[in-house]
Protein backbone atom coordinates (compact mmCIF):
# COMPACT_ATOMS: atom_id res chain seq x y z
CA UNK A 1 0.00 0.00 0.00
CA UNK A 2 1.62 3.37 -0.96
CA UNK A 3 1.80 5.90 1.61
CA UNK A 4 3.36 9.05 -0.27
CA UNK A 5 -0.70 10.09 -0.50
CA UNK A 6 -1.86 8.96 2.64
CA UNK A 7 -3.51 11.94 4.56
CA UNK A 8 -4.44 10.03 8.04
CA UNK A 9 -2.87 6.81 9.25
CA UNK A 10 -2.89 4.38 11.89
CA UNK A 11 0.50 2.65 12.85
CA UNK A 12 0.16 -0.41 14.79
CA UNK A 13 -3.03 0.69 16.96
CA UNK A 14 -4.04 -1.04 20.12
CA UNK A 15 -7.25 -0.18 21.34
CA UNK A 16 -9.01 -1.22 24.65
CA UNK A 17 -12.31 -0.24 26.14
CA UNK A 18 -11.41 -0.87 29.49
CA UNK A 19 -8.85 -3.52 29.85
CA UNK A 20 -9.93 -5.77 27.13
CA UNK A 21 -8.38 -4.97 23.98
CA UNK A 22 -10.69 -4.51 20.63
CA UNK A 23 -8.33 -3.90 18.29
CA UNK A 24 -4.82 -4.98 18.40
CA UNK A 25 -2.25 -4.40 16.12
CA UNK A 26 -3.85 -2.63 13.21
CA UNK A 27 -2.08 -0.23 10.94
CA UNK A 28 -4.34 1.48 8.05
CA UNK A 29 -3.86 4.22 5.58
CA UNK A 30 -6.74 6.53 4.23
CA UNK A 31 -5.68 8.42 0.92
CA UNK A 32 -6.82 11.37 -0.95
CA UNK A 33 -9.66 10.37 -3.49
CA UNK A 34 -9.95 6.79 -2.24
CA UNK A 35 -12.74 5.40 -0.64
CA UNK A 36 -11.72 2.63 2.04
CA UNK A 37 -14.43 0.53 4.02
CA UNK A 38 -13.94 -0.94 7.52
CA UNK A 39 -15.58 -4.46 7.61
CA UNK A 40 -16.51 -7.24 9.91
CA UNK A 41 -18.45 -9.02 12.82
CA UNK A 42 -20.28 -7.49 15.42
CA UNK A 43 -17.34 -6.46 18.05
CA UNK A 44 -14.33 -7.15 15.07
CA UNK A 45 -13.48 -3.52 16.40
CA UNK A 46 -13.98 -1.67 13.58
CA UNK A 47 -16.13 1.09 14.92
CA UNK A 48 -13.69 1.89 17.67
CA UNK A 49 -10.63 1.72 15.25
CA UNK A 50 -12.59 4.36 13.15
CA UNK A 51 -13.32 6.82 16.65
CA UNK A 52 -9.41 6.46 17.45
CA UNK A 53 -9.23 7.94 13.65
CA UNK A 54 -11.61 10.65 14.28
CA UNK A 55 -9.37 11.32 17.67
CA UNK A 56 -12.17 10.28 20.00
CA UNK A 57 -10.43 6.99 21.23
CA UNK A 58 -7.34 7.47 22.46
CA UNK A 59 -4.74 4.53 21.58
CA UNK A 60 -3.16 1.81 24.37
CA UNK A 61 -0.33 1.79 21.68
CA UNK A 62 0.67 3.07 18.49
CA UNK A 63 -0.14 6.37 17.20
CA UNK A 64 -2.69 8.51 14.53
CA UNK A 65 -1.01 10.96 12.11
CA UNK A 66 -2.79 13.48 10.46
CA UNK A 67 -0.43 14.63 7.17
CA UNK A 68 2.80 13.38 9.16
CA UNK A 69 1.81 14.93 12.12
CA UNK A 70 0.64 13.58 14.85
CA UNK A 71 -3.06 13.40 16.56
CA UNK A 72 -1.83 12.77 20.11
CA UNK A 73 0.90 13.37 22.34
CA UNK A 74 2.92 16.41 22.20
CA UNK A 75 3.06 19.08 19.60
CA UNK A 76 -0.42 17.61 19.18
CA UNK A 77 -2.79 18.95 16.63
CA UNK A 78 -5.55 21.08 18.37
CA UNK A 79 -9.20 20.14 18.37
CA UNK A 80 -10.14 22.60 16.05
CA UNK A 81 -7.13 22.16 13.69
CA UNK A 82 -7.61 18.21 13.59
CA UNK A 83 -11.48 19.01 13.53
CA UNK A 84 -10.80 21.50 9.93
CA UNK A 85 -9.54 18.29 8.22
CA UNK A 86 -10.93 15.37 9.88
CA UNK A 87 -15.13 14.39 10.46
CA UNK A 88 -16.84 12.05 11.27
CA UNK A 89 -20.82 11.21 11.10
CA UNK A 90 -21.58 9.03 14.13
CA UNK A 91 -24.43 6.34 14.03
CA UNK A 92 -26.23 8.23 16.64
CA UNK A 93 -28.12 10.51 15.25
CA UNK A 94 -29.52 13.11 18.17
CA UNK A 95 -32.84 14.61 17.45
CA UNK A 96 -32.12 18.26 18.89
CA UNK A 97 -35.55 20.64 19.87
CA UNK A 98 -35.66 23.58 18.67
CA UNK A 99 -32.92 23.46 16.21
CA UNK A 100 -33.73 24.09 12.54
CA UNK A 101 -31.52 22.10 9.73
CA UNK A 102 -29.83 24.91 8.61
CA UNK A 103 -28.39 25.10 12.64
CA UNK A 104 -27.45 21.80 12.70
CA UNK A 105 -25.63 22.14 9.54
CA UNK A 106 -24.36 25.10 10.63
CA UNK A 107 -22.39 23.80 13.52
CA UNK A 108 -20.36 21.88 11.09
CA UNK A 109 -18.31 25.32 10.92
CA UNK A 110 -17.50 25.60 14.56
CA UNK A 111 -13.55 24.82 13.92
CA UNK A 112 -13.78 27.71 11.49
CA UNK A 113 -15.37 30.38 14.17
CA UNK A 114 -12.09 31.99 16.21
CA UNK A 115 -12.09 33.91 18.91
CA UNK A 116 -14.63 34.35 21.58
CA UNK A 117 -17.70 35.40 19.50
CA UNK A 118 -15.83 33.97 16.40
CA UNK A 119 -16.25 35.11 12.37
CA UNK A 120 -16.37 33.18 9.34
CA UNK A 121 -16.23 34.58 5.89
CA UNK A 122 -16.69 31.44 3.90
CA UNK A 123 -19.33 29.96 6.37
CA UNK A 124 -22.42 30.94 4.47
CA UNK A 125 -21.14 29.57 1.35
CA UNK A 126 -20.12 26.30 2.62
CA UNK A 127 -23.41 25.67 4.62
CA UNK A 128 -25.25 26.33 0.87
CA UNK A 129 -23.48 23.74 -0.23
CA UNK A 130 -23.14 21.29 2.03
CA UNK A 131 -27.14 20.81 2.28
CA UNK A 132 -27.47 20.93 -1.96
CA UNK A 133 -25.07 18.16 -1.75
CA UNK A 134 -27.18 16.25 0.51
CA UNK A 135 -30.18 17.53 -1.11
CA UNK A 136 -31.98 19.28 2.29
CA UNK A 137 -31.72 22.42 0.97
CA UNK A 138 -35.63 22.37 0.46
CA UNK A 139 -36.36 21.80 4.18
CA UNK A 140 -33.68 24.09 5.83
CA UNK A 141 -36.10 25.91 7.65
CA UNK A 142 -37.41 22.84 9.67
CA UNK A 143 -37.19 21.85 12.96
CA UNK A 144 -34.88 18.68 13.16
CA UNK A 145 -37.50 17.24 15.12
CA UNK A 146 -39.69 16.80 12.63
CA UNK A 147 -37.15 15.02 10.03
CA UNK A 148 -37.45 11.15 9.24
CA UNK A 149 -34.34 9.22 9.91
CA UNK A 150 -33.52 9.72 6.36
CA UNK A 151 -33.65 13.17 6.22
CA UNK A 152 -31.90 13.20 9.31
CA UNK A 153 -29.18 11.69 8.37
CA UNK A 154 -28.68 13.64 5.37
CA UNK A 155 -28.62 16.18 8.14
CA UNK A 156 -25.89 15.18 9.63
CA UNK A 157 -24.05 14.30 6.48
CA UNK A 158 -24.73 18.25 5.25
CA UNK A 159 -22.88 19.12 8.99
CA UNK A 160 -20.38 17.21 8.53
CA UNK A 161 -19.74 18.24 4.99
CA UNK A 162 -19.61 22.04 6.25
CA UNK A 163 -16.27 21.60 7.79
CA UNK A 164 -14.82 20.77 4.40
CA UNK A 165 -12.24 18.36 5.67
CA UNK A 166 -10.23 16.42 3.62
CA UNK A 167 -10.81 13.32 5.18
CA UNK A 168 -14.19 11.92 5.66
CA UNK A 169 -15.30 8.94 8.44
CA UNK A 170 -18.47 7.37 8.57
CA UNK A 171 -19.77 5.27 11.14
CA UNK A 172 -22.49 2.78 9.08
CA UNK A 173 -24.03 5.50 7.72
CA UNK A 174 -26.41 3.70 5.95
CA UNK A 175 -28.08 1.97 8.84
CA UNK A 176 -31.69 1.92 9.52
CA UNK A 177 -32.21 3.85 6.01
CA UNK A 178 -34.57 2.26 3.31
CA UNK A 179 -33.20 1.39 0.02
CA UNK A 180 -33.08 5.08 -1.15
CA UNK A 181 -31.85 6.61 1.19
CA UNK A 182 -29.08 3.77 1.09
CA UNK A 183 -27.85 4.43 -2.02
CA UNK A 184 -28.25 8.43 -1.93
CA UNK A 185 -25.52 8.08 0.40
CA UNK A 186 -23.33 5.55 -0.87
CA UNK A 187 -23.98 8.00 -3.81
CA UNK A 188 -22.30 11.34 -2.37
CA UNK A 189 -19.93 9.48 -0.25
CA UNK A 190 -18.86 8.61 -4.01
CA UNK A 191 -19.08 11.98 -5.39
CA UNK A 192 -17.15 13.39 -2.52
CA UNK A 193 -14.11 10.53 -2.71
CA UNK A 194 -14.31 11.89 -6.77
CA UNK A 195 -13.21 15.68 -5.73
CA UNK A 196 -10.31 13.69 -3.65
CA UNK A 197 -11.94 13.52 -0.50
CA UNK A 198 -10.42 10.60 2.31
CA UNK A 199 -13.31 7.96 3.01
CA UNK A 200 -13.56 5.52 5.69
CA UNK A 201 -16.84 4.73 6.15
CA UNK A 202 -17.31 1.49 8.53
CA UNK A 203 -19.99 -0.65 6.83
CA UNK A 204 -22.07 -3.55 8.10
CA UNK A 205 -23.52 -4.42 4.54
CA UNK A 206 -20.85 -5.88 2.14
CA UNK A 207 -22.85 -5.27 -0.74
CA UNK A 208 -22.83 -1.75 0.01
CA UNK A 209 -18.91 -2.24 0.75
CA UNK A 210 -18.43 -3.91 -2.65
CA UNK A 211 -20.31 -0.62 -4.49
CA UNK A 212 -18.56 2.01 -3.23
CA UNK A 213 -14.92 0.91 -1.67
CA UNK A 214 -11.63 1.44 -3.67
CA UNK A 215 -10.02 -0.90 -0.98
CA UNK A 216 -11.35 -2.82 1.85
CA UNK A 217 -10.26 -4.22 5.67
CA UNK A 218 -11.68 -6.82 6.23
CA UNK A 219 -11.17 -7.18 10.82
CA UNK A 220 -12.25 -10.14 12.69
CA UNK A 221 -11.55 -10.04 16.40
CA UNK A 222 -9.57 -6.87 16.46
CA UNK A 223 -6.85 -7.95 14.06
CA UNK A 224 -7.11 -7.81 9.72
CA UNK A 225 -7.74 -10.83 8.19
CA UNK A 226 -7.29 -9.24 5.21
CA UNK A 227 -6.64 -5.86 3.04
CA UNK A 228 -6.64 -4.30 -0.43
CA UNK A 229 -8.54 -4.39 -3.49
CA UNK A 230 -12.44 -5.22 -3.18
CA UNK A 231 -11.95 -8.41 -5.11
CA UNK A 232 -9.10 -9.45 -3.12
CA UNK A 233 -10.86 -9.30 -0.06
CA UNK A 234 -14.17 -9.97 -0.29
CA UNK A 235 -13.29 -13.76 -1.24
CA UNK A 236 -15.07 -16.53 0.20
CA UNK A 237 -12.54 -18.38 2.00
CA UNK A 238 -11.44 -14.43 3.70
CA UNK A 239 -14.96 -14.20 4.84
CA UNK A 240 -15.98 -17.03 5.98
CA UNK A 241 -13.09 -17.02 7.93
CA UNK A 242 -14.00 -13.15 9.54
CA UNK A 243 -18.00 -14.20 10.15
CA UNK A 244 -17.69 -17.98 11.25
CA UNK A 245 -20.71 -18.46 9.06
CA UNK A 246 -20.09 -20.16 5.11
CA UNK A 247 -20.05 -16.48 2.94
CA UNK A 248 -21.01 -17.47 -0.72
CA UNK A 249 -19.56 -14.67 -2.95
CA UNK A 250 -20.93 -14.34 -6.81
CA UNK A 251 -20.86 -11.49 -9.31
CA UNK A 252 -24.34 -10.02 -10.06
CA UNK A 253 -25.62 -11.09 -13.40
CA UNK A 254 -27.12 -7.93 -13.73
CA UNK A 255 -24.25 -5.30 -12.75
CA UNK A 256 -21.25 -7.29 -12.29
CA UNK A 257 -20.91 -6.26 -8.95
CA UNK A 258 -19.74 -8.39 -5.78
CA UNK A 259 -22.20 -10.08 -4.24
CA UNK A 260 -21.59 -11.38 -0.58
CA UNK A 261 -24.12 -14.66 0.97
CA UNK A 262 -24.16 -15.81 3.63
CA UNK A 263 -25.33 -19.70 3.49
CA UNK A 264 -27.77 -20.73 6.54
CA UNK A 265 -29.36 -23.78 7.17
CA UNK A 266 -32.32 -22.86 5.26
CA UNK A 267 -30.44 -20.66 1.90
CA UNK A 268 -30.70 -22.07 -1.64
CA UNK A 269 -27.67 -23.91 -1.75
CA UNK A 270 -25.15 -22.65 -5.42
CA UNK A 271 -25.86 -24.91 -8.76
CA UNK B 1 -56.13 50.18 45.87
CA UNK B 2 -54.10 52.46 43.55
CA UNK B 3 -51.01 51.39 41.12
CA UNK B 4 -49.28 53.58 43.58
CA UNK B 5 -50.40 51.33 46.56
CA UNK B 6 -49.90 48.07 44.54
CA UNK B 7 -46.74 48.83 42.93
CA UNK B 8 -44.88 52.06 44.31
CA UNK B 9 -45.52 51.84 47.94
CA UNK B 10 -43.60 48.58 48.54
CA UNK B 11 -40.14 49.93 47.08
CA UNK B 12 -40.54 52.88 49.66
CA UNK B 13 -39.07 50.59 51.75
CA UNK B 14 -35.23 49.44 51.18
CA UNK B 15 -35.56 46.22 52.12
CA UNK B 16 -38.10 45.82 49.32
CA UNK B 17 -35.88 47.67 46.56
CA UNK B 18 -33.04 44.75 47.53
CA UNK B 19 -35.53 41.80 47.28
CA UNK B 20 -36.93 43.04 43.84
CA UNK B 21 -33.37 43.60 42.45
CA UNK B 22 -32.14 40.03 43.53
CA UNK B 23 -35.20 38.63 42.63
CA UNK B 24 -34.82 39.99 38.56
CA UNK B 25 -31.24 38.85 38.42
CA UNK B 26 -31.65 35.15 40.37
CA UNK B 27 -34.83 34.84 38.15
CA UNK B 28 -32.82 35.87 34.80
CA UNK B 29 -29.73 33.82 35.80
CA UNK B 30 -32.11 30.52 36.72
CA UNK B 31 -34.42 30.89 33.35
CA UNK B 32 -31.62 31.28 31.05
CA UNK B 33 -29.91 28.34 32.32
CA UNK B 34 -33.13 26.12 32.60
CA UNK B 35 -33.02 26.35 28.54
CA UNK B 36 -29.84 24.35 28.58
CA UNK B 37 -31.04 22.09 31.46
CA UNK B 38 -34.80 21.27 29.91
CA UNK B 39 -32.51 20.69 26.36
CA UNK B 40 -30.18 18.44 28.08
CA UNK B 41 -32.30 16.24 30.33
CA UNK B 42 -30.39 17.59 33.45
CA UNK B 43 -33.55 18.75 35.45
CA UNK B 44 -32.82 15.95 37.52
CA UNK B 45 -28.89 16.92 38.06
CA UNK B 46 -30.36 20.37 38.28
CA UNK B 47 -32.17 19.31 41.65
CA UNK B 48 -29.14 16.95 42.45
CA UNK B 49 -26.84 19.84 42.68
CA UNK B 50 -28.93 22.62 43.85
CA UNK B 51 -29.40 20.68 47.39
CA UNK B 52 -26.26 18.93 47.48
CA UNK B 53 -24.79 22.58 47.47
CA UNK B 54 -26.11 22.78 50.56
CA UNK B 55 -23.24 21.77 53.10
CA UNK B 56 -20.66 23.44 51.14
CA UNK B 57 -22.62 26.36 52.14
CA UNK B 58 -22.63 25.70 55.54
CA UNK B 59 -18.58 24.84 55.50
CA UNK B 60 -18.31 28.15 53.47
CA UNK B 61 -20.16 30.02 56.43
CA UNK B 62 -18.18 28.17 59.06
CA UNK B 63 -14.94 28.88 57.78
CA UNK B 64 -15.59 32.37 56.53
CA UNK B 65 -15.29 31.46 52.58
CA UNK B 66 -17.38 32.56 50.38
CA UNK B 67 -20.58 31.17 49.78
CA UNK B 68 -19.85 30.25 45.85
CA UNK B 69 -16.51 28.26 46.38
CA UNK B 70 -18.06 26.15 48.77
CA UNK B 71 -21.81 25.44 46.55
CA UNK B 72 -19.06 24.86 43.53
CA UNK B 73 -16.96 22.05 45.28
CA UNK B 74 -20.01 20.46 46.40
CA UNK B 75 -21.39 20.91 43.36
CA UNK B 76 -18.49 19.11 41.36
CA UNK B 77 -18.33 16.38 44.88
CA UNK B 78 -22.18 15.47 44.24
CA UNK B 79 -21.65 14.62 40.58
CA UNK B 80 -18.30 12.97 40.82
CA UNK B 81 -20.06 10.66 43.72
CA UNK B 82 -23.34 10.12 41.60
CA UNK B 83 -20.67 8.92 38.46
CA UNK B 84 -18.86 6.71 40.78
CA UNK B 85 -22.05 4.93 42.31
CA UNK B 86 -23.60 4.88 38.91
CA UNK B 87 -20.36 3.27 37.23
CA UNK B 88 -18.93 0.79 40.12
CA UNK B 89 -22.15 -0.37 41.00
CA UNK B 90 -25.44 -1.74 39.92
CA UNK B 91 -27.58 1.24 40.77
CA UNK B 92 -28.91 3.33 38.20
CA UNK B 93 -28.44 6.79 37.50
CA UNK B 94 -31.63 8.27 38.89
CA UNK B 95 -31.16 6.43 41.85
CA UNK B 96 -27.24 7.29 42.46
CA UNK B 97 -28.76 11.06 41.99
CA UNK B 98 -31.46 10.40 44.64
CA UNK B 99 -28.85 8.67 47.23
CA UNK B 100 -25.94 11.30 46.53
CA UNK B 101 -28.06 14.62 46.54
CA UNK B 102 -30.32 13.63 50.08
CA UNK B 103 -26.95 12.24 51.83
CA UNK B 104 -25.51 15.60 51.06
CA UNK B 105 -28.22 17.43 51.86
CA UNK B 106 -29.03 15.79 54.89
CA UNK B 107 -25.26 16.34 55.72
CA UNK B 108 -26.06 20.51 55.37
CA UNK B 109 -28.90 20.20 57.78
CA UNK B 110 -26.85 18.55 60.42
CA UNK B 111 -24.06 21.24 60.23
CA UNK B 112 -26.81 23.91 60.34
CA UNK B 113 -27.71 22.51 63.17
CA UNK B 114 -24.35 22.23 64.96
CA UNK B 115 -23.21 25.67 63.91
CA UNK B 116 -23.63 28.15 66.49
CA UNK B 117 -24.61 31.22 64.64
CA UNK B 118 -25.79 35.07 64.46
CA UNK B 119 -27.50 34.68 61.33
CA UNK B 120 -30.32 31.55 61.03
CA UNK B 121 -28.63 29.33 58.62
CA UNK B 122 -31.92 28.23 58.12
CA UNK B 123 -32.68 31.04 55.62
CA UNK B 124 -30.82 29.15 53.49
CA UNK B 125 -32.99 26.63 52.94
CA UNK B 126 -35.84 28.55 52.62
CA UNK B 127 -35.01 31.77 51.14
CA UNK B 128 -34.95 34.97 53.03
CA UNK B 129 -35.35 37.35 50.25
CA UNK B 130 -36.45 40.30 52.65
CA UNK B 131 -33.50 40.09 54.61
CA UNK B 132 -31.29 40.73 51.82
CA UNK B 133 -28.37 42.95 52.85
CA UNK B 134 -26.25 45.02 50.26
CA UNK B 135 -23.24 42.49 50.17
CA UNK B 136 -25.70 39.69 49.26
CA UNK B 137 -27.08 41.80 46.96
CA UNK B 138 -23.42 41.90 45.34
CA UNK B 139 -22.55 39.23 45.41
CA UNK B 140 -25.65 38.20 43.75
CA UNK B 141 -25.05 40.61 41.01
CA UNK B 142 -21.29 39.86 40.62
CA UNK B 143 -22.18 36.19 40.31
CA UNK B 144 -25.55 36.56 38.11
CA UNK B 145 -23.51 38.35 36.26
CA UNK B 146 -20.54 36.54 35.42
CA UNK B 147 -22.98 32.84 35.06
CA UNK B 148 -24.76 35.36 32.16
CA UNK B 149 -21.93 36.42 30.36
CA UNK B 150 -20.66 32.71 29.90
CA UNK B 151 -23.90 31.46 29.42
CA UNK B 152 -24.53 34.36 26.48
CA UNK B 153 -21.01 34.41 24.92
CA UNK B 154 -20.87 30.65 24.92
CA UNK B 155 -24.44 29.63 24.40
CA UNK B 156 -23.69 27.99 20.89
CA UNK B 157 -21.17 25.54 22.41
CA UNK B 158 -23.16 24.66 25.28
CA UNK B 159 -25.88 23.91 22.52
CA UNK B 160 -24.01 21.91 21.03
CA UNK B 161 -22.62 19.53 23.81
CA UNK B 162 -26.19 19.68 24.76
CA UNK B 163 -27.42 17.72 21.80
CA UNK B 164 -24.58 15.39 21.38
CA UNK B 165 -21.16 15.74 23.57
CA UNK B 166 -19.77 12.91 20.68
CA UNK B 167 -20.50 15.20 17.88
CA UNK B 168 -19.06 18.16 19.71
CA UNK B 169 -16.01 16.78 20.15
CA UNK B 170 -15.62 15.64 17.19
CA UNK B 171 -16.02 19.26 15.69
CA UNK B 172 -13.04 20.07 18.19
CA UNK B 173 -15.23 21.44 21.15
CA UNK B 174 -13.96 19.91 24.32
CA UNK B 175 -17.14 18.08 26.14
CA UNK B 176 -15.52 17.20 29.25
CA UNK B 177 -14.74 21.23 29.74
CA UNK B 178 -18.47 22.32 28.46
CA UNK B 179 -19.97 19.61 31.07
CA UNK B 180 -17.92 20.95 34.15
CA UNK B 181 -18.24 24.21 32.99
CA UNK B 182 -22.01 23.81 32.54
CA UNK B 183 -22.28 22.28 36.47
CA UNK B 184 -20.16 25.00 37.86
CA UNK B 185 -22.48 27.45 36.86
CA UNK B 186 -25.51 25.17 37.84
CA UNK B 187 -23.36 25.36 41.59
CA UNK B 188 -23.05 29.64 40.85
CA UNK B 189 -26.43 29.72 40.28
CA UNK B 190 -27.98 27.87 43.00
CA UNK B 191 -25.93 30.59 45.16
CA UNK B 192 -27.65 33.51 43.51
CA UNK B 193 -31.22 31.89 43.54
CA UNK B 194 -30.55 30.86 47.67
CA UNK B 195 -30.72 33.53 48.88
CA UNK B 196 -34.24 34.48 46.99
CA UNK B 197 -36.51 31.08 47.67
CA UNK B 198 -33.95 28.89 49.05
CA UNK B 199 -32.16 25.78 48.38
CA UNK B 200 -35.40 23.71 48.47
CA UNK B 201 -37.08 25.75 45.91
CA UNK B 202 -34.16 26.52 43.49
CA UNK B 203 -34.77 23.91 41.21
CA UNK B 204 -37.94 24.70 40.91
CA UNK B 205 -36.43 28.52 39.13
CA UNK B 206 -33.65 25.83 37.42
CA UNK B 207 -36.75 24.06 35.57
CA UNK B 208 -39.95 25.72 34.80
CA UNK B 209 -39.28 29.12 33.25
CA UNK B 210 -37.31 26.44 30.30
CA UNK B 211 -39.82 24.28 30.56
CA UNK B 212 -42.78 26.91 30.19
CA UNK B 213 -40.48 28.74 27.30
CA UNK B 214 -40.05 24.96 25.73
CA UNK B 215 -43.87 24.84 25.20
CA UNK B 216 -44.27 28.34 23.35
CA UNK B 217 -40.99 28.03 20.81
CA UNK B 218 -39.54 25.21 18.71
CA UNK B 219 -36.82 27.38 18.01
CA UNK B 220 -34.18 27.82 20.82
CA UNK B 221 -32.97 31.12 20.86
CA UNK B 222 -36.46 32.06 21.41
CA UNK B 223 -36.47 30.18 24.48
CA UNK B 224 -33.48 32.14 25.41
CA UNK B 225 -35.48 35.45 25.87
CA UNK B 226 -39.17 33.73 26.36
CA UNK B 227 -37.88 32.13 29.50
CA UNK B 228 -36.30 34.88 31.50
CA UNK B 229 -38.75 36.86 30.21
CA UNK B 230 -41.31 34.67 31.84
CA UNK B 231 -39.19 34.34 34.64
CA UNK B 232 -38.52 37.89 35.97
CA UNK B 233 -42.46 38.71 35.51
CA UNK B 234 -43.21 35.55 37.66
CA UNK B 235 -40.93 36.13 39.98
CA UNK B 236 -41.73 40.25 40.22
CA UNK B 237 -45.62 39.21 40.65
CA UNK B 238 -45.14 36.66 43.18
CA UNK B 239 -42.54 39.23 45.52
CA UNK B 240 -45.54 41.73 45.21
CA UNK B 241 -48.24 38.88 45.96
CA UNK B 242 -46.12 37.84 48.87
CA UNK B 243 -45.77 41.59 50.22
CA UNK B 244 -49.95 42.40 49.70
CA UNK B 245 -50.68 39.13 50.79
CA UNK B 246 -48.32 38.80 53.64
CA UNK B 247 -46.98 35.34 52.55
CA UNK B 248 -43.20 33.63 52.06
CA UNK B 249 -41.79 35.37 49.48
CA UNK B 250 -40.09 32.64 48.39
CA UNK B 251 -42.65 29.93 48.32
CA UNK B 252 -44.95 32.81 46.30
CA UNK B 253 -42.56 33.41 44.00
CA UNK B 254 -42.28 29.45 42.37
CA UNK B 255 -46.37 29.17 43.05
CA UNK B 256 -46.72 32.38 40.47
CA UNK B 257 -43.97 30.22 38.15
CA UNK B 258 -45.85 26.96 38.92
CA UNK B 259 -49.35 28.71 38.09
CA UNK B 260 -47.58 30.33 34.43
CA UNK B 261 -46.34 26.96 33.49
CA UNK B 262 -49.88 25.64 34.42
CA UNK B 263 -51.32 28.62 32.10
CA UNK B 264 -49.10 27.63 29.17
CA UNK B 265 -49.14 23.92 29.35
CA UNK B 266 -53.26 24.53 29.05
CA UNK B 267 -53.75 27.46 27.18
CA UNK B 268 -50.15 27.54 24.92
CA UNK B 269 -51.30 28.31 21.28
CA UNK B 270 -49.45 25.84 19.98
CA UNK B 271 -48.56 23.21 22.70
CA UNK B 272 -51.53 23.97 24.92
CA UNK B 273 -53.61 21.17 25.44
CA UNK B 274 -56.90 22.89 25.32
CA UNK B 275 -56.12 24.66 22.15
CA UNK B 276 -54.58 20.69 20.63
CA UNK B 277 -58.06 20.00 22.10
CA UNK B 278 -59.93 23.25 20.25
CA UNK B 279 -58.33 22.40 16.79
CA UNK B 280 -59.16 18.23 16.71
CA UNK B 281 -62.70 18.95 17.23
CA UNK B 282 -63.16 21.86 14.47
CA UNK B 283 -60.74 18.75 12.15
CA UNK B 284 -63.51 16.09 13.41
CA UNK B 285 -66.29 18.96 12.34
CA UNK B 286 -65.29 19.53 9.19
CA UNK B 287 -64.33 16.33 8.38
CA UNK B 288 -68.23 15.36 9.54
CA UNK B 289 -69.86 17.93 7.67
Amino acid sequence: MSTEDALLTGHDLVLAHHERAVVDGVSLSLRAGTVTALVGPNGSGKSTLLRSLARLHKPREGSVQLGGRAVWGGNALSGKEFARQVTLLTQHRPTPSGVSVRDVVSYGRYPYRSGWRGVDVDGAAAISRAMALTGVTPMAERGVDELSGGELQRVWLASCLAQQTSVLLLDEPTNHLDLRYQVEILDVVRDLAGEGVAVGVVLHDLDHAAIIADEVVLLSEGTIVATGDIGRVLTSEHLSQAYGVTVHVANDPVTGAIHCRPLGRYSPRPA
Amino acid sequence: MSVYDLFLEPLTYDFMVRALASTVVASMVCAVLSCWLVLIGWSLMGDAVSHAVLPGVVLAYILGAPFALGAVVFGFLAVALIGVVRDTSRVKEDAAIGIVFTTLFALGLVLISVTPSQTDLNHIIFGNLLGVDLSDLIQIGVLGAITLALLVLKRRDFTLYAFDPTHAHAIGLNPRLLGAALLGLLALTSVVALQVVGVILVVAMLIIPGATAYLLTDRFGRMLVIAPAFSVLAAVAGLYLSYHLDTASGGMIVLVQGAGFTLVYLFGPRHGIVGKRLAKRRRDAVRAA
